[in-house]
């Protein structure tokens, strides 16, 4: 917990690499943190200013900044509910409220097991699709009260951790870089080795 | 009604499913248009790119070979940025051709970087979109893998990389200054231009463009089959084809790719292939036709053409292509109040107008749906509607650094001005008349 351990420092000094100055890599390395723990502690924005030559309050003014970093713990399950526009016209208001009760929590607040954070957000770009929610940003288009519980009870259970990984993992996929196919032209910044 | 029989350019490939894969994308025609641009050069890819006249798809609708050509000749390094930031409450189309055209945007950003003669390439996708995120990784893994990115390209001795980037969690990043902060690692505020042109002064300060996913998923189409074919499409003032995402109140909610000019809001909103009319058999109350940001339109507007100047002229914008459609049962207080409850969550707090102004809008707005609101209200939320947007006019006359502030205005001042009586209803009622 807290700082990034072995693997992570690996993959953070890749991440730097790729940009022509170092704090360029500051989300990326905020995500990694989050990822790791599930949040981003005090411990791990130190040591992200530490790779990146930044002072601490640097690294916490632009984390502050972002709402997808979560400053302290939250559940397992980050359970996102779209009340925007598009959404509100076809019962956005009342999937967020039926969450509500099958949660038994209100936006904001986690339940006591901690497997779900349930929150209310704005636009998540599936408006054509509405309602919709997103667990740990997996997207569940047009559904249905019944569906969000089924949802949640297989959560509970474990279930579908196949397509929905523990909150802080976005993406399972990364770019790599192969130094043999590295152009390096990107300016300024660029270590030599991959120049 | 008109459903024109334009080709597919951007979406073509949606309905294939093993197309966000290289090994689909390649059998699909895929990387020609970049072995074509390699073999000629910039200077041709981007005089094909002008004659295209295509118009920026992100929101502002600036032709894109006119933005290119703002760049100073000879400084370097000089980067390209991928907008894919895509936020704006009703839009839904980049994250569709991230998703599953990624290869297409890939070779967009390969070519164009080639035309401008850019050093290094970045593709910026929001934060919450992890599917965007694989997909793109994967494809960015393929293409530097098969020699398509990377040293010496396809032999051709040019080389550039690209990289992925994400977002974490922030509207006001879509402002292409914004964007290029928080690339740096900062907190995503807008940049005062002057002197912060991203074409002269941009990421590290040296000369970027920034274009918009839809934008550049055209570059390919258009260097196979020439900008004047492009051209030829849609209008002279609006050419091509463009992605709507038509959502809200109608039987077949979608995203379809339509050409521009020809087709009207009545023919998207209506036609059987497309929104199939108002549900429920209703009738129309109002529709936004371009993002939350946008003004809105009712009945009298449906027959205008899905063109930026006609929209322009009408008073509102075709901006990210997000039409959300309004039936006679929407509160429109209701409706207003959470657009401008967008706009105040995700003002960045630069500018004070912006800072205050949205969250007052947000306040008063509240208090008149929950049933607290006083009949002076109304005035004082066109004189702080008129504070962040002096005159209330359309384009908005700027108080702040970036656009966001004064598109807080369009929800509440046009809900206002259509329809007084519903406010005064719900002050006279203490609360909301439609629930």
């Amino acid at each position: 917990m807290g700082r990034l351990n072995a693997n992570n420092v690996t993959l953070a000094r890749e991440i730097i690499s790729r940009y022509p100055r170092p704090k360029s890599a500051l989300i990326p390395l905020l995500h990694l943190a989050q990822e790791q723990d599930g949040w981003v502690s005090d411990e791990a924005m130190v040591h992200i200013a530490e790779l990146l030559s930044l002072t601490p309050s640097e690294v916490l003014g632009t984390c502050s900044f972002y709402e997808m970093f979560k400053r302290e713990p939250v559940g397992r399950n980050l359970v996102n509910v779209c009340t925007s526009i598009a959404c509100m016209l076809v019962g956005g208001d009342e999937l967020l409220e039926h969450c509500e009760k099958s949660l038994g929590v209100t936006p904001g607040a986690t339940t006591a097991d901690g497997a779900f954070t349930l929150n209310e957000v704005e636009c998540i770009a599936a408006c054509t699709e509405a309602p919709c929610l997103q667990v740990n940003y997996r997207y569940f288009h047009q559904i249905t009260h019944d569906e969000a519980d089924a949802l949640f009870a297989e959560l509970r259970a474990g279930g579908r951790s196949d397509e929905i990984p523990p909150h802080g993992t976005l993406t399972r996929v990364r770019q790599k870089i192969v130094s043999q196919r590295w152009a390096g032209r990107g300016g300024d910044g660029l270590p030599e080795e991959l120049g | 009604m008109t459903v024109t029989d334009a080709p597919k350019l951007i979406t073509a490939r949606f309905d294939q499913d093993d197309a966000y894969l290289l090994s689909g994308y390649e059998a699909s025609g895929g990387y020609k248009a970049l072995r074509k641009a390699l073999g000629s050069s910039p200077d041709a890819v981007m005089a094909e790119v002008k004659a295209a006249n295509i118009q920026g798809r992100g929101g502002a609708g600036f032709p894109a070979g006119t933005k290119w050509g703002f760049l100073p000749p000879d400084i370097s390094p000089r980067y390209l940025v991928v907008n894919g930031d895509e936020s704006e409450p009703g839009t839904y189309k980049d994250r569709l051709l991230l998703e599953r055209d990624p290869h297409q945007l890939i070779e967009g950003v390969l070519i164009a970087a080639f035309a401008i003669a850019a050093n290094q390439a970045f593709i910026y996708i929001r934060g919450e979109m992890p599917l965007a995120h694989e997909r793109v990784a994967n494809a960015l893994n393929e293409a530097y893998a098969a020699g398509y990115i990377g040293r010496d390209i396809m032999g051709s001795g040019w080389s550039i990389d690209v990289v992925l980037h994400w977002g974490a969690g922030a509207y006001i990043v879509g402002e292409e200054t914004a964007l290029i902060e928080s690339l740096e690692g900062n907190r995503g505020m807008p940049r005062l231009k002057p002197p912060f042109f991203p074409a002269v002064k941009g990421l590290y300060m040296q000369p970027t463009i920034v274009n918009n996913v839809e934008t550049l998923s055209n570059v390919p189409w258009i260097v196979n089959n020439g900008g004047a074919a492009f051209a030829a499409l849609g209008t002279e003032e609006s050419s091509g084809t463009r992605i709507f995402a038509l959502s809200g109140h109608v039987r077949r909610p979608g995203v379809y790719e339509v050409e521009m000019g020809k087709t009207t809001f009545r023919d998207l909103i209506e036609a059987p292939v497309y929104g199939g009319g108002i549900h429920h058999g209703r009738s129309l109350k109002a529709f936004i036709p371009g993002g939350a940001s946008a003004p809105w339109f009712y009945e009298e507007h449906l027959d205008l053409p899905l063109s930026k100047p006609a929209v322009d002229k009408a008073g509102s914008m075709l901006g990210s292509g997000a039409v959300v459609v309004m039936d006679e049962t929407t509160c429109p207080v209701r409706a207003a109040l959470r657009v401008v409850r967008f706009f105040a969550h995700e003002s960045c707090g630069k500018c004070t107008p912006c800072r205050e102004g949205t969250n007052w809008l947000e306040k008063i707005m509240h208090r008149i749906e929950e049933g607290t609101g006083r009949l002076d209200d109304l005035d004082l939320l066109l004189d702080v509607s008129d504070n962040l947007s002096p005159g209330i006019t359309w384009p908005p006359k700027q108080t702040t650094i970036c656009p966001l502030g004064p598109s807080a205005v369009s929800p509440v001042a046009s809900s206002i001005k259509r329809f007084r009586d519903d406010y005064l209803a719900h002050i006279d009622h203490g609360g909301c008349t439609y629930d």
